[in-house]
């Protein structure tokens, strides 16, 4: 077990390793992290190594960076090319391609794109700089969208008239479902979301146990968050159980936050589909301004051209994201394909699969090889 | 942009807005708390801030285990970090 050394309990960590190769006994059991940020910890860590040969973990959509369709990022580039505007991103969606570059190219051929690091930060431009439009492009799932909707409220009452939103916000249930739903999966249970279900709670992920009859963890980001829900969903499996549980009780609650939840009901209403990268078209999986908010919107106040553009040819992110290959299975993994030179977008967030394996987990599974270990 | 960053509350400056001040990565800044309404919410607790809006109060503990997790993300971290110090919530 030469990589839990590092970890911040390595006699838990060995213990939980222990109890997994007893409970998996020998079967194959493949589960799947729904967020970027468990992806991030397990490459992170090399947990895929500490885990018996049949136990394997396979990555979702739960990375808003990477599920954001190429024609989106065309749009966002259309407006903050637009005289006048200045358009303000959180940092990972910049290098983010669309079919003629990235916000980052449009930038160096002049449009005033900056970076913020909260929806508020980009209110306040629109206060300081009042003969500028000021776009803020919203991306993110449950977590972010409370966020931008306590800011456009905000926006409204003070009558920031040069504000409006570029909203991509998107919700966790639906690709949760639709992959379910794929023929190409067979999984038998889900790590769930942790900051996410700070806001929407455990409720919503029942529909997992009760109509599939497939267990659901919720849990934190540490290795050991990730291995002790690892064993709870073994424990279930085991048992025969299929539950919605929560390892994460250090920060979420079964209810969620209902006044986050209130808040985005008032300022959001969902879109009838939304197209995921490599998912397709989703319904009711993103969300729109309501109408009450639509002065502040910023597809109703500039012209988007809305076009739908196919991923390049040479992009897996798609199967990347459903899970149906690994990061190093992409042909152009590591070659055409690297975090300086993103043609995907999972190259390009910390969360996405395919940065977080080319930063840390190659490194662990040349070194499992090197020693013999499980690769 | 997912990350959830411990930081340490230092005074509430702005009711209406629902501002307070919080240590965060060795720097002060305001966040807004606006959306933990149903707690209150004190000088020298800590919570976990996302883009700029604190998403759930933690404890002393949790708080230090979170920050020992970003802290080995790396760059991914310091990214997040250079874009804290320079946000100018108000
Ligand atoms: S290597 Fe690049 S193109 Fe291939 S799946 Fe990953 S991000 Fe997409």
């Amino acid at each position: 077990m030469r990589f839990v050394d590092e970890y911040r309990d390595p006699a838990a960590a060995r213990a939980l390793v222990r109890r997994i190769a007893t409970l998996s006994n020998g079967k194959r059991f493949a589960f799947m992290e729904v967020c970027g940020g468990h992806t991030h910890t397990i490459y992170r860590h090399g947990i895929e190594h500490l885990l018996p040969d049949g136990v394997e973990l396979v990555h979702g959509p739960g990375c808003p960076v990477c599920v954001i369709p190429m024609g989106r990022i065309d749009d966002a580039i259309a407006v903050a090319e637009q005289p006048g505007v200045l358009f303000t991103t959180f940092g990972d969606m910049m290098r983010v391609p669309g079919s003629s570059g990235s916000l980052l190219d449009a930038k160096a051929r002049g449009a005033d794109v900056r970076f913020v690091y909260s929806p508020l930060d980009a209110l306040r431009l629109a206060v300081d700089n009042p003969g500028r439009e000021v776009v803020f492009f919203a991306v993110g799932f449950e977590t972010t969208a409370p966020s931008t909707a306590v800011t456009l409220r905000r926006a409204k009452a003070e009558g920031v008239s040069n504000f409006s939103v570029f909203c991509n916000h998107v919700t966790i249930v639906p690709p949760i479902k639709a992959i379910l739903d794929s023929p190409d999966l067979r999984l038998d249970g889900f790590l769930g979301p942790g900051h996410v279900s700070t806001v929407i709670g455990q409720r919503p992920y029942r529909f997992v146990a009760e109509q599939y009859g497939k267990p659901l963890v919720t849990a934190g980001f540490e290795p050991l968050d990730i291995l002790q829900a690892v064993e709870m969903l073994l424990v279930q499996c085991a048992a025969g159980r299929a539950d919605v549980e929560n390892q994460y009780t250090r920060c979420v609650v079964e209810e969620g936050n209902p006044r986050a939840l209130a808040i985005m009901a008032e300022v959001f209403a969902l879109r009838p589909h939304f197209e995921w990268r490599g998912l397709g078209f989703i319904s009711q999986s993103a969300l729109r301004l309501a109408d009450a908010y639509a002065d502040f919107d910023a597809e109703r106040r500039f012209a988007v051209p809305g076009v739908r553009v196919a991923d390049p040819k040479a992009c897996q992110c798609g199967e990347v994201l459903k899970g149906v290959i690994k990061p190093w299975q992409c042909k152009v993994f590591g070659t055409a394909c690297t975090p300086e030179t993103p043609i995907g977008t999972c190259m390009v967030s910390s969360e996405g699969a395919c940065a977080a394996y080319y930063n840390f987990g190659r490194l662990h599974r040349e070194a499992a090889l090197s020693v013999g270990a499980r690769a | 942009m997912c990350l959830g960053i411990p930081g340490q509350v230092v005074e509430l400056v702005d009711a209406n807005n629902q501002l307070a001040k919080v240590e965060v990565a060795g720097v002060r800044r305001n966040i807004n708390i606006g959306l933990l309404d149903d707690v209150a919410i004190e000088p020298g607790d800590w919570v976990l801030i996302h883009v700029g809006f604190a998403m759930a109060v933690i404890d002393e503990a949790e708080a230090a285990r979170a920050l020992e997790g970003l802290q080995l993300m790396g760059q991914a971290y310091r990214d997040e970090v250079a874009l804290v110090r320079e946000s100018r919530i108000a």
